[in-house]
């Protein structure tokens, strides 16, 4: 029974990290420009194609595991950001003064642009692609009979590496401070001299680099890519940050391993008719809609609801 | 502004007219298609051209092509040319529906071979029973289309419906023998993605391998839209099984291999001919060797009576492969064309008391096809009901087992 219950806390633990990864370049664009970027999750998509593009055409066979998931992570980042800069230039910065639903509709065909580009010029991106088994290994135990496979050991090390990373840098550097200060207030942070298209344009690098890491970590530890995987990510991070508190970034860290868990325990605890996996969507989405109603400003708060 | 807005809509209007005379003089064309000296009736294709299946679709278009040639060669009925008319269903229903009423629609049309998904199946029946034309499937496995929805109470939908592959009720049964009487697996779980297919097919071979005296221990469902699996094998892998039937298709078998084995639950997964695809074991991974799929006929290169075929399909030129279902494919044709020297030897013109004809000599045809031996039963099933049991073997699917089903 405990061993279950370590083992699929564990499973939770993995997952929610990587929608955790997803979930904060929701936040930290929506915390800054108030833009539910929907096609996030092809950034993510992306990311995860750049990593792969990486192994299958640059690195020659049998390169060391230290050498090619370095390299691997860097292809992806750089094609993630790449694409989010230019979607911010190009498609959403002409709408920075629009109403509020211009973007939104621009980021939706955005989305669907940047899906079929993938599956049409991507060479066989028509059916899922296998990804390469880089990490193998028998599970490692975690104590209580329960064991993790490798891979997923990697992905929750990164991610909280990366989160750490984040939270340091918004808090510490001139820039991250630059990104509060506009969160809170862009005239303002304007007036005071902060460069507020360069503090837009980071916000979406970094959530792009973030989302770059998950898709690579999905790679590794689900085996497969293909390009409509950005979909329900991106709609599961959003679910995640929406969760947490939108805007705020320790709020999708928290909605993303919540969200994470959830369905997992749904798989386990939940009998009869409307358990097992068929459903744990239902059981995360129906966690969404009780939180909205009765903490409609998410679990952790919007850290800048009191914006004029 | 105003002046350009009028000769746009002067555009539209000749292009729309150019179109429907385009319609128009296609239409008369196909309905005066039957002149010279030989009368012409056609056989109609319905398969997917184009898409993600189309290497199926083409495949089982080709060898209509292949069985139509041979016949005209032998003039294999005196006074007629037998011509092929292909359309394209797209694996969509509603696209496969509007190909089934083109084809009704044509006079010279006496057969359809087709079609390769169950479902277009679903849509393309009706059409094609309203205008009696006979079909002749060789790709859906689906119990329901020659059976009805109740199994139990099996009643025939359409009279006009044949098919020549065996179908899912055969498939699961076939599997669960094979695990308990061949593998010696006595206790096992089952995944399915909730679809019909998955479903039956899981239902199905439960039925049998409870019957046979086995044990299932866990039962599981996923969301076909679903990539991480994690959660359901930690369930399943606490019920110790020794072997994992899963009931669906390959994007997600191949995964659901991979990440069961990353996950230390170390056995083998079987599934239906879903999986049975060379994209398995490259999503799979290494860790897919020794898993099973069962596949309705038998691997066409091993049979004897499929040599022909094959030497005559590459003699012919083809620029793509017969595929999985060529063989059955080439067998639908044959059928329809030994049907129509029965139905076509004193008729003068296709008419709807031939095209009846021809349904019924289709349900008495009985000859040795490239698939083996070809007859239809009540309900326009196959008689023949050989499978096998495929195992992955490298970084191939192998034939392990070739048995009728009895």
């Amino acid at each position: 029974m405990l061993t279950q219950f370590v083992q699929q806390l564990a499973n939770g633990v993995v997952l929610g990290a990587m929608y955790a990864l997803i979930a904060l370049g929701y936040t930290m664009v929506y915390g800054i420009i108030q833009l539910i970027n929907f096609a996030h999750g092809e950034i993510f998509m992306i990311g995860a194609f750049g990593a792969f593009t990486v192994y299958r055409y640059i690195l020659p066979d049998g390169t060391s595991l230290w050498i090619a998931l370095p390299l691997m992570l860097l292809g992806g980042m750089i094609a993630a950001v790449a694409v989010a800069v230019a979607m911010e230039r190009f498609a959403y910065r002409p709408l920075r003064n629009a109403p509020r639903l211009a973007p939104l509709i621009t980021a939706i065909g955005v989305s669907i642009a940047l899906q079929e580009a993938v599956r049409l010029y991507y060479p066989d991106a028509r059916s899922k692609l296998a990804f390469p088994q880089l990490i193998t290994g028998s599970p490692i135990p975690i104590g209580f009979g329960a064991s993790v496979d490798r891979a997923s050991v990697v992905v929750v090390l990164v991610s909280v590496i990366c989160m750490v990373a984040l939270t340091l840098f918004v808090r510490r550097s001139r820039m991250g401070r630059a990104m509060q200060a506009t969160a809170q207030d862009p005239d303002t942070a304007r007036l005071m001299g902060i460069n507020i298209d360069r503090v837009i344009v980071m916000s979406f690098l970094l959530g792009a680099a973030l989302a770059a890491v998950a898709g690579m970590a999905q790679g590794l530890y689900l085996g497969q890519i293909d390009f409509r995987m950005g979909f329900i990510a991106g709609l599961k991070a959003f679910t995640a940050a929406v969760l947490g508190g939108i805007g705020n970034i320790q709020g999708a860290v928290v909605g993303g391993f919540a969200l994470g868990i959830v369905e997992v325990m749904a798989v386990q605890y939940i009998p009869g008719q409307f358990g097992g996996g068929a459903w744990k969507d239902v059981w995360a989405f129906a966690l969404l809609i009780l939180v909205l109603v009765f903490r409609p400003q998410g679990l952790l708060g919007e850290r800048v609801a009191d914006r004029a | 502004m105003r002046r350009r807005s009028v000769v746009k809509g002067g555009a539209l209007l000749v292009v729309g007219a150019l179109a429907l005379a385009a319609c128009g003089t296609r239409a008369d064309e196909t309905g005066s298609g039957s002149g010279g000296d030989q009368k012409v009736v056609k056989i109609g294709v319905i398969a997917p051209l184009t898409g993600n299946l189309s290497a199926i679709g083409l495949g089982i278009r080709n060898s209509v092509d292949l069985a139509i040639r041979q016949a005209n060669e032998q003039n294999a009925i005196p006074g007629w040319k037998i011509e092929l008319r292909a359309e394209d269903d797209q694996a969509t229903p509603q696209v496969g529906q509007q190909a089934a009423s083109t084809l009704a629609d044509d006079t010279a049309v006496a057969g359809v071979v087709g079609t390769y998904n169950s479902s277009v199946a679903q849509n393309v029946m009706p059409v094609l029973d309203k205008a009696s034309i006979v079909q002749v499937s060789p790709g859906n496995t689906g119990p329901a289309l020659t059976m009805g929805e109740d199994l139990d109470n099996p009643k025939r939908p359409y009279h006009n419906y044949f098919r020549t592959c065996t179908t899912d009720a055969i498939q699961g049964p076939f599997g669960a023998r094979y695990v308990y009487n061949t593998l010696g697996i006595k206790k096992i779980a089952t995944i399915n993605d909730k679809k019909t297919y998955g479903v039956g097919l899981v239902a199905q071979f439960t039925k049998e391998f409870k019957a046979l005296g086995g044990e299932v221990v866990s039962e599981q469902t996923i969301n076909p839209d679903d990539t991480d699996y994690s959660s359901v094998i930690a369930k399943v892998a606490a019920a110790k099984p020794d072997l994992l039937y899963y009931g669906g298709e390959y994007p997600q078998a191949g995964p659901l291999s991979r990440q069961m084995k990353a996950r230390g639950l170390n056995v083998a997964l079987m599934g239906g001919d879903g999986i049975v695809d060379p994209k398995y074991i490259e999503l799979g991974g290494d860790t897919s060797v020794g898993d099973f799929g069962t596949s309705v006929g038998a691997p066409v290169e091993s049979l004897d009576s499929a040599k022909a075929f094959v030497e005559a399909y590459d003699k012919a030129g083809f620029s793509e492969s017969y595929s999985a279902y060529g063989a059955y494919a080439f067998d639908a044709a044959n059928a329809i064309i030994n049907g129509l020297k029965v139905s076509l030897k004193d008729a003068t013109e296709i008419n709807k008391d031939v095209r009846e004809a021809t349904i019924q000599a289709v349900q008495n045809i009985s000859f040795e096809g490239t698939s083996g031996h070809v007859a239809f039963d009540e309900f326009g099933d196959n008689t023949t009901k050989i499978l096998t049991v495929y195992k992955v073997d490298g970084d191939k699917w192998a034939p392990a087992h070739t048995d009728t089903f009895k």
